[in-house]
């Protein structure tokens, strides 16, 4: 192995991409920003959202009110405001579908005799189920309350006969939250790993392609290949410089992550975020060793292509691969065990989410992931060497 | 020196190159003279040892390439078919660079460089990036690169594609000082002016095999034409009807 003149081409490659400004934008920028801010952005609505829907007040309209004047008494105790109107079942349906109402609750005429001779006495909420998801928390948060109320009328029916409504309740189950305020983020920041991971391979991408197809496109690569150096060696000098716009891309990816989570109100949510300079330092640790795999994946795919068009196309699609382990924990609900620490990338995510959770994982899971993910790195650069011994590579 | 020996090469049932056997002297400008698709550039991809030959041998210096390709790159310098300038690197830096590739220091590929830049009279491109080069400062460029190494042997990929007189010129010139110092050069063309203004042997190649070779002259009195041109012609037409 001559490692001097892979790192010659190493530097080579390293230099001229810092001045490809196509590069440097998607590896050092955009990959490395553009997620973060993106989910910052994402997690601070929604959760702004959510604390809307709990505490402002909301506006219903009841049609015939005047009715069950003791229920809108409790809806406006609870914070429920009440909007008169007379509509009947067509005119509140037509309410509701031309948005005028996000709900209508109606009172039926024979709502009061019904509850006076203490039969089941029926309300109708009018909702328009295909809008919105702050729709149907606010529907929610109505059918709760015209529960409770419920709840409090049986309750004083069966005072009235003698019966403690003790009776009617015979299990309390009682939850006991033992999530800490880091662990809870940590199940907000989990999504995290999917855009760590993603940003890195973007951050090689260029390169990877540039390498194979593009020498090829540019008419360089018959000249590189009269040069007296094995085509393999030339190739792992190429795939380490990959590795380092990848890791480069790592730590600002991660930097950002760490930055933008201050933006995150998860202090409001009784949430913190475990990233500081220690819990980075650990991320980019634990992710780092999945960058050979990456870079090597990525120069095998590029090789087999015409042009750079056609590799840009190609690897965009199989980036993805090593994103798809991060799909099966959500849907599977995988859980972190020892056997799992042997798939590279979902040994990763594993990592990083423990990091996140302030756990430290065991030495045997770090060595199991690292040795793996190394291991893989190694075989696919070397396939990597061989494609490009192959006569075909010059197109 | 370059040697074919009785070359040949297939790629899937598509014979490109059969049975190509010619010698290019030290101190001699060679041409390999075919029309499009004759199997020029695949009969010096595997001179300058980026193809193995299917049968035969591609020798440098007497030395049998396929044995030691690492060795046999050493003493050949090669201008491909495209001049191939890494865009976002200087002049200097791509020149620089393929002497690095041979093992040489990087102080003294720089010094190797500047030097060459100088002859070829290329110093205001220097620390300019090659993406905006003219034709002739990329072909020149390139091949100060084919130089950097010192090689005794030079092959040429159609050199003058693309040219303007001015540089096809300087081009011709340098390649007569460089045969001049004792240098091998073969060159592929399918231009007839090229042949007859520079070469000293003409090896003429069609439809994958050689057809003729000697000096132009020779040429022209074999088949009895006064033209080289039409000599030409009738070669390549002969081949097409064997």
């Amino acid at each position: 192995m001559s490692w001097r003149s892979i790192l010659v081409v190493w530097r080579k490659e390293f230099l001229e991409n810092l001045r490809d400004r196509r590069t440097v934008w998607a590896a050092l920028f955009f990959g490395p920003l553009l997620g973060p801010v993106l989910f910052a952005g994402m997690m601070n609505f929604a959760m702004s959202r959510d604390e809307a829907v709990q505490n402002d007040p909301l506006s219903i309209a009841v049609a015939h009110g005047e009715r069950a004047p003791n229920l809108l008494r409790f809806l406006n105790s609870r914070g429920i405001d009440i909007e008169h109107h007379a509509y009947d079942d067509a005119a509140a349906r037509n309410a509701v579908s031309t948005k005028r109402h996000k709900l209508v609750l109606l009172v039926p005429e024979d709502y009061a005799r019904r509850l006076r001779d203490a039969e089941p006495a029926s309300l109708f909420l009018y909702v328009d189920q295909s809008v919105q998801l702050t729709g149907r928390d606010a529907t929610r948060r109505v059918r709760d309350t015209l529960e409770d109320y419920g709840r409090g009328i049986a309750q004083g029916r069966l005072i009235l006969r003698g019966v403690s409504p003790v009776a009617l309740a015979p299990l309390v189950t009682q939850t006991v939250d033992v999530s800490t305020p880091v662990s809870r983020a940590a199940l907000v920041l989990g999504l995290l790993s999917y855009f760590v991971i993603l940003a890195m391979l973007m951050g090689g991408l260029n390169l990877a392609i540039d390498s194979t197809a593009g020498e090829r496109e540019r008419g360089s690569l018959e000249a590189l290949l009269t040069t007296p150096l094995e085509r393999a060696h030339i190739l792992y000098g190429k795939i380490l410089a990959t590795c380092t716009y990848m890791l480069l891309s790592l730590v600002l990816t991660v930097t950002a992550c760490a930055i933008t989570s201050q933006f995150i109100g998860f202090e409001r949510q009784g949430m913190s975020a475990n990233l500081g300079p220690g819990a980075m330092l650990a991320i980019v640790c634990c992710v780092a060793p999945l960058i050979p795999a990456g870079a090597g994946l990525m120069t095998i795919v590029a090789s087999f292509t015409r042009s750079f068009r056609e590799a840009q196309s190609y690897v965009s699609i199989v980036i993805m691969i090593p994103a798809l382990p991060l799909a099966f924990v959500n849907l599977l609900e995988l859980q972190r065990t020892l056997p799992l620490m042997a798939v590279p990338s979902l040994s990763q995510h594993f990592l990083m989410t423990s990091v996140l959770r302030g756990e430290w994982p065991t030495a045997t899971e770090v060595v199991l992931s690292v040795g793996t993910s190394l291991l893989l790195g190694a075989a696919l650069a070397w396939i990597a060497g061989r494609l490009y011994e192959r006569e075909a590579i010059l197109g | 020196m370059i040697e074919a020996r009785g070359l040949g090469k297939s790629f899937g049932a598509v014979r490109a190159v059969h049975e190509v056997s010619f010698v290019a002297a030290d101190g001699r400008i060679t041409a390999l003279l075919g029309p499009n698709g004759a199997g020029k550039s695949t009969t010096l991809r595997m001179l300058c040892t980026v193809l193995r030959p299917d049968t035969g041998a591609a020798l440098i210096d007497g030395a049998i390439v396929a044995d030691d390709p690492l060795a046999a790159r050493r003493h050949i310098g090669v201008l491909s078919h495209s001049s191939g300038l890494y865009p976002h690197l200087t002049a200097r830096e791509n020149i620089a660079y393929f002497g690095e590739l041979h093992g040489m220091t990087r102080h003294a590929s720089r010094a190797r460089a500047d030097e060459l830049l100088g002859r070829l009279e290329l110093g205001d491109c220097a620390d300019r990036r090659a993406k905006g080069f003219s034709q002739g400062q990329k072909l020149k460029t390139a091949l100060a690169r084919a130089l950097v190494h010192e090689p005794r042997n030079l092959v040429l990929d159609e050199p003058t594609n693309g040219l303007d007189v001015m540089a096809v010129r300087s081009l011709r010139k340098l390649l007569v000082e460089l045969r001049d110092a004792g240098h091998c050069i073969l060159f592929s063309t399918h231009v007839m002016q090229e042949v007859s203004a520079l070469c000293d042997d003409v090896v003429v190649i069609a439809r994958g095999t050689v057809v003729a070779r000697g000096a132009p002259e020779a040429l022209r009195a074999s088949t009895g034409l006064a033209g080289l041109e039409d000599a030409f012609v009738q070669l390549i037409g002969s081949a097409g009807s064997a």
